[in-house]
This record gives structure tokens, sequence and C-alpha cells, in this order.
């Protein structure tokens, strides 16, 4: 088998990825680098981001604040030595990204312009109009070519990755093109392969989010950490789940019921202003309190009958309204020229004229690979960074647009703690690794090209689907997650069964969709059993049969290791260094 | 009562079955909030799980999912089925690319054009990240704005009728994301672009027939920039003349 070698390999070309290669450039031009992505890299999902990243920039903020938002968001659960990095390290950043073209909204006077997103006491949000993920994703995609030491494996899948002396050294990946898998030697790898929403059936994220990297490194020993804590964005479009920024309301959107109400004020949110009044929106209150808050307020308007039946293809649908009308065409067009483009193609309404129909869906997984502040795993020579990274600032419930900024803060640190490793672990078992690619290679072939089954992707995915709703949503109890677990369990027996039609080489998207699946089904496991172990509500993790906070128990990380039966679930403490544990206030009138 | 259907003929082709493509008819259910992607899905979970195509983002953002559409350049998730039903839709791969199978084309030619207009930012006056961000007025970020939305979906290189003839075109993206950086106010890397850009070949042929732009779903313009392009170089050539280099 043809060997191919690098210094140091990254998994994933969305943000993180990205960064990460830039950053190894810029700490030693001399070192190879390899960038192996599933889809090329502007395609990654990066580009869905829209609403913007923080960074305190303005005379009026600080990083304490930036901390303090961050860890009252995250109800605690982030390790606040990470949090204090991340915010530090934040603004620098972000003006590296403005150095390499980043096309940021500007202040009259040129200066980067701010807005406000929800938990955020001061605004600190840079933006890009709407499209903040995806300028951010064209501009590193566009630096990263001129770096002659990255070379690119578009379209090419990581399957495994090459465990040697304890020690990852390597990947084996499928040259989509070709469908030859390949051993691709590194000193060190780092995954950045983003989140998994694709395990729930309604979600903001996009196909290629099916947590290959998750899965990845959870088959090798490293634990997955938090997986309990998903993040329901509180305003998708019905339907297709794609994603209405927060921006909508950081410009001054609001949320209404069936009844034109403004149902936030009575979920311990505070209270509205007028949409005239030049204090609208109140930061941190109302529509732009936290994102768990928000999606929860949503359930018990369900709950109440207070929601608005829409009726879909699919049957009725609840929603609510999020009215932007207020705003004007010209600021609409000018700060949310996309929301106006989505709400027109896919809710087939103007938001001029009528207000948007939205739902909570499912955007962002707090939880991923675990690692320490370094971005390092615990298994030597593995790297992770962004959202298939758990570090954790984001603890149980992201604060929106700390996640664009995460990515570039983590991917560059995991950058230089790979550099460092590579350099202190200059050997590889080049022989060790092309025996284990030939043995992936042969497994490939035997158990998805000689083997037929009775069971299909897509029957196996829907029902994997449907479970996650019905038991890890917005809304946990023991028993939704005992039989969530236990479908699990029954969905990872019937996958050995799955076979697939499509026998041929070439680009063989049924084989790439097939091992998605098994991705899929380990990310899903350790989300449904981390779930069922933590006997408390916090943040985005909520069960009705223990509807408090319990810091005595459950001040700490969840830890799910891979076993041949059920994950073991242990944990770890949390890192309080400046703030300690206190109740999470929202609405407070600020003057 | 039955369940309305749609027809979809997709172009399909398997160079390691046989060298020559043909068209395969697969019934969907018709649905009025469908867009030609669904349809795809749809076959691929239910019917025919070998037909291959690329997709991710199914909002018009990540460029993956362009394809003729009856003959048109378009992003297969923003073409509604309702906009051709009860006709049948046919779905081809992107033309003026080669095929790698069934809908999935090679862009490869396109990332080396990327590269080689130098689509990144070289700074006028290198500035430390410690020293802040470049100060850029919103008019000056509106200049170069439009140019930016480029998703790199390949459509106006589907569209473009000198790429088809000449596929050493730098093409509209590539010269479009040039022309980005060179309206930027931060930016210094005019000139070397512009030698790239107007020694392209192909550029001179461009006729501002504008189907680039026509089929642009991100309303980019590539026309504008390319016209602009000739304009520019010509305006160069002239100084040329009139200014040798040396005595600028």
């Amino acid at each position: 088998m043809e060997f191919l070698n690098h210094d140091i390999l990254i998994v994933g070309g969305g943000g993180a990825g990205l960064r990460a290669s830039i950053a190894i450039g810029e700490e030693n031009p001399q070192l190879s680098v390899g960038v192996i992505s599933k889809v090329y890299p502007m395609r990654s999902h990066t580009i869905s981001a829209e609403g913007g990243a923080a960074a305190v920039i303005k005379a009026n903020d600080s990083l304490d604040a930036h901390a303090r938002d961050t860890i009252t968001g995250s109800d605690w659960l982030a390790d606040q030595d990470a949090v204090e990095a991340f915010v530090n390290e934040a603004p620098k950043e972000m003006i590296q990204l403005e150095h390499w073209g980043c096309p940021w909204s500007r202040e009259p006077d040129g200066h980067v312009a701010v807005r406000p997103f929800g938990g955020m006491k001061i605004e600190r949000t840079w933006f890009a109009a709407d499209k903040t993920g995806f300028h951010m994703l064209h501009a590193l995609f566009q630096t990263s070519l001129k770096y002659n030491n990255v070379t690119r494996y578009d379209e090419w899948f990581v399957t495994r990755l090459l465990v040697d002396d304890g020690r990852v050294q390597g990947v084996a990946a499928i040259e989509l093109r070709t469908g030859q898998v390949r051993a691709i030697g590194g000193k060190a790898v780092i995954l950045c392969t983003g989140g998994a929403g694709r395990i729930f059936p309604f979600t903001t994220n996009a196909a290629i989010k099916t947590g290959d990297g998750m899965a990845l490194a959870y088959r090798v020993g490293v634990p997955l950490k938090d997986m309990e804590f998903v993040q329901y964005h509180p305003t998708g479009l019905p339907g297709t789940g794609i994603l209405i920024t927060e921006a909508a309301r950081g410009e001054g959107g609001i949320l209404v019921n069936k009844d034109g109400y403004r149902y936030l004020q009575d979920y311990n949110l505070g209270q509205p202003l007028d949409v005239r009044d030049p204090r609208h929106p109140q930061k941190a209150s109302m529509e732009l309190g936290p994102r768990d808050r928000l999606s929860q307020a949503f359930m018990k308007e369900v709950e109440k009958g207070r929601t608005i039946k829409l009726e879909t293809a699919v049957g009725p649908v609840d929603v609510v309204h999020l009215d932007v009308r207020h705003l004007g065409e010209e600021k609409i067009n000018k700060k949310i020229p996309f929301v106006r483009e989505l709400a027109k193609n896919y809710a087939g309404i103007d938001p001029v004229y009528e207000p948007i129909p939205v739902r909570p869906v499912v955007h962002y997984m707090m939880g991923g690979v675990s690692t320490n502040i370094e971005g390092a795993t615990i298994v030597p020579g593995l790297f992770a960074a962004g959202e298939c990274a758990c570090v954790s600032i984001n603890g149980a419930n992201r604060l929106g647009s700390n996640s664009l900024t995460e990515l570039l803060v983590f991917g560059a640190r995991a950058a230089r703690s790979a550099v460092k490793f590579a350099a202190d672990h200059p050997q590889i078992n080049k022989d060790a690794l092309i025996a284990q690619a030939e043995d992936e290679q042969r497994q490939i072939t035997q158990r998805w090209f000689q083997k037929d089954g009775s069971e299909t992707i897509a029957a196996i995915r829907l029902e994997l689907n449907k479970t996650m709703e019905a038991g890890c949503g917005i809304y946990r109890s023991e028993e939704s997650l005992k039989k969530t677990c236990d479908d699990i369990r029954k969905l990872k027996e019937r996958y050995h069964n799955v076979g697939i039609s499509d026998k041929s080489i070439s680009f063989n998207t049924e084989l790439t969709a097939a091992i998605e699946l098994g991705f899929m089904l380990d990310t899903a496991e350790a989300v449904a059993f981390s779930a069922l172990a933590r006997q408390e509500s916090r943040g985005s993790h909520q069960r009705t049969d223990f509807a408090k906070r319990d810091d005595e128990k459950y001040l700490k990380h969840s830890l799910a290791y891979r076993t041949d039966g059920d994950p073991r679930i242990e944990y770890l403490d949390v890192v309080i260094t400046k703030w300690p544990p206190a109740e999470r206030v929202y609405g407070q009138q600020t003057s | 009562m039955p369940e309305k259907s749609i027809t979809l003929e997709v172009f399909r082709y398997l160079p390691e079955q046989s060298d020559e493509p043909k068209y395969q008819k697969y019934d969907v259910p018709y649905r009025e909030d469908w867009v030609v992607l669904d349809a795809l899905n749809y076959i691929k979970d239910h019917i025919d799980g070998s037909l291959s195509y690329r997709w991710s983002c199914r909002m018009g953002v990540c460029g993956s999912c362009g394809m003729m559409v009856n003959g048109e350049p378009r992003l297969t998730c923003a073409a509604f089925l309702r906009d051709f039903y009860p006709q049948p839709i046919r779905v081809e791969p992107l033309t003026n690319f080669p095929v790698i199978r069934d809908l999935i084309i090679n862009l490869e030619d396109f990332l080396h054009k990327l590269k080689e207009v130098k689509a990144w930012l070289i700074p006028k006056q290198e500035k430390p990240v410690s020293e802040g961000e470049y100060l850029q007025s919103p008019k000056e970020l509106a200049t170069y704005k439009q140019f930016s939305m480029c998703i790199n979906c390949m459509l106006c290189y589907a569209a473009c009728p000198v790429y088809g003839l000449e596929p050493k075109f730098l093409g509209p993206a590539a010269i479009a994301l040039g022309q980005r950086y060179n309206l930027d106010s931060r930016d210094g890397g005019k000139e070397e672009r512009t030698d790239i850009i107007a020694s392209s070949e192909g550029i001179w042929e461009c006729t501002f027939i504008g189907e680039c732009s026509r089929v642009c779903p991100k309303h980019v313009d590539p026309a504008a920039a390319i016209q602009r392009a000739k304009v520019q170089s010509t305006q160069e050539w002239w100084m040329s003349l009139l200014l040798p280099k040396g005595a600028k």
C-alpha cells in the first residue's frame, strides 16, 4: 500500500482545521501538514454560521465580562481556566482574521462593529452581516492557499485512527474518487470534524455533521465529555430546520405566541420593552436570553396550547413567530439580508411584511472529544479542536457567537501543542501503520462489498433520529432516556445487518453514508447514556424527574468511555478559578 | 387520493462499468415544499442507493449541490419542484466540467485558478496584530463586498461560453475573487493580480454576454468583475506606454 506522510495531520477542513493548518505554518513553515477532509474545505459547515463571533474589542467591555457571561451561560459547567484563556486570546484571533481579509461589518469611523447576542450583558459580537461563518471560512480557506507546506486531501474520508505503541500516528482514509484506502502517517493528528447534529431529525446542521471525529476518538479510547448537553437553537424554520440567526433578535426582533404575546416574560427572562423604546433590545433579557432558556420556554408554550399550529406537508407543526417587521426594510437588508433570503426561499414569507414561523432546532453539541486546555486528548498524539472537541468553555449551554471564536482560539492552540508533540516524537512506525490501513481496506471490502444485508441505511438513520428526539430532546426523563438507550442498543445490533446496493469503487456515497451511520450510532450512544446518568437539570440538559441543578453531585463533566457493551460513564471535576457557582439571572433591568 | 408524483430524469455515469452515460427515470412523491435536492435524497434513500451527488448545507451557502436542472445551472437546494410540476425534471452534472461519476464533477481546475489569481489579502502595509484592526469604512467595504459573496458553486463556469471553449480561461468566479481583493482598501496586491488576470487566456474573448451573472445564485455579478479587469488592464497598458514602470 502506498504510504503518505506528513509531520502533522488535520482531519477536517472547516474553521478549526484551517486555522490549525495556518498556525502550524506560522510556528514552523518547514513542517509539512496534511489536511484531510471529506468535503472541499469551503463546503464545511462553518459556512452556515450566521450571526457572529464574540471577542472583547470595545472600551465599554472587558475580558472579565466576557468570561462571566460565558460561565453564567454555561450554568457553571465550563472550565474557568479554559474560559480565561479563551476570552484572553479571542481579540487577537479576531484581529488576525481581519488582517487576513475577513469583511467584518464596520462602524462609520472604520472600526469593526459589534452587536449583542443572547446571554451577553455587553455587546461583543463581531459580524459580517449575517454570513459571518461563510466569510470567516472563505477568508481562512483563501489565506491557507498561500501556505505551501499544507497539502490538502480534499474529499478523502477518514475511517480509522492508526495507533501504534499507544500513540496515534496517522489515519486510514478512503480517497473518494478512486475508492482506495490509503495510509497517511503523522506524528500528531488533530481532529477538527465538527458536530453531530444529524443524529437528530430536526437540525440546523449540514448533511456532513455525523460525529465522525467524536466516534473516531471514542473508538481509540478517548472519552467523550459532556455529551448530554445538546443545544437547541430557539429559531429554526419548520420543516427544513434552517437556522434563522440570533442576530435577528440582536437587532431587535421579538418572539410572540399565537396571541401576539411576548411570552418570554412569563419565564423569568425579564419584562419586555416596547420595540420603539430606544433601550430595546435589552441585553441578556427577553429575546436576548440564552438559547437553552428560550427553547425551554417554547416547550412550555406548547404545553399551554399557546403556540401556532402551522400546516405543513408532514402535518401540523407547533411554531411561534419571530417578528422583525418593525426593523424596516432598510435595516433588514443591511443587517440581516440572509434571514430575508432564507425566509423567502424556504418559508415562503418576506420578513419585511410578515412574521417568520420558527421553532427550536438542534444546533450544537456542547460535548465532544475530551481535551485539555491545550487541545490534547488522553491518547498521546491525538488532539481535537472546534465543535468536535470539548475543552470545555461551553459547559451546559454555549453562548451564541462563542463557537466561531472558539474554533480560532482552540484551533491555533491545538496546532501549537501538536507542533511541540511532533518535535518530541519524531518517529512513526510506518510498517505497523500500513498493516493497519491494509486491515481497514480488507474490513471495508468484507463488510460492505462482500456481504449483503437486509437492513437499509435510511431505515436505521430514521429510527435513530426518532428515538433521539423522543428521548434526548429539550426535556428528558429516566423513562424517555432508558427507552432511547435501549433503542440505540438494538439499532447497533441491526447496523451489523445493513447492506449497501452500490458495489462500485469510485465516489461510492452509499458506502460513506453507511460508515457515517456507524459514527452516528456511537456518538448518539454517548449522548443518551451520559444524559441518563446525569440526575439533575443544568443548562440544556433538563430532566423532568430531577428539575434542579445539583452542584453537590454534578458540578462535574461527564466522560463516556466506549466499552464492548454500554458506555462507561465517569466524572471529572469542573475547574473553578474566580467565579463560584451561583444562580443564573437574566432579565435584570440595565440602564 | 393517490399521492402526487413527479418524474426525474437523472444523468447516470459510472466509468468503471460503462463508458456511456445514460438517463434513468425515477418517480418520486411530489411535495409543494420540496426542492430538487430533496427528490434526489428520496431516490438515494428509497429507490436507488447508487445515485451519487454532492450536497451538504441545503440552505444555499456551501455551494456543493450545483447541477444542470432542465438545462440551467442551478443550486438544487434552491430549485423547487413546484416550479416544474407536473413536467418531468432533467438533472445533469454541471456542463463544462469533466464528470467523475453521475452528478459529481471534477472542480480541481477551479481550485488551481483560485490559487493562481492569488485570492487572498496581500497587505498594502504590514501591521502587527497588536496594533489592532485595519480601519475600513462601510463605503470601502461596500466597494468589494458583492464580489466576496461568491460561494464557489461553479454555476458561472457551467454557464460560461468562453470557459467551455478555452479551459485555460481563469473564469468568472476566480476573476471575481481576484477583484474582491483588488478592491479591498487593505490590499496592495492589485498589480500582480491584474497582470495575471489580463494575461489569462480567454479574458479578451469574454464579450460581456453576462451568462455568469445571470445564473449566479448570490448576485455576485462576475461579469462586472471581468469588465472592470479589462478596463483596468487597458488603462494600465496605456499608462505603461506613457509612464514606463521605473518612472512611477
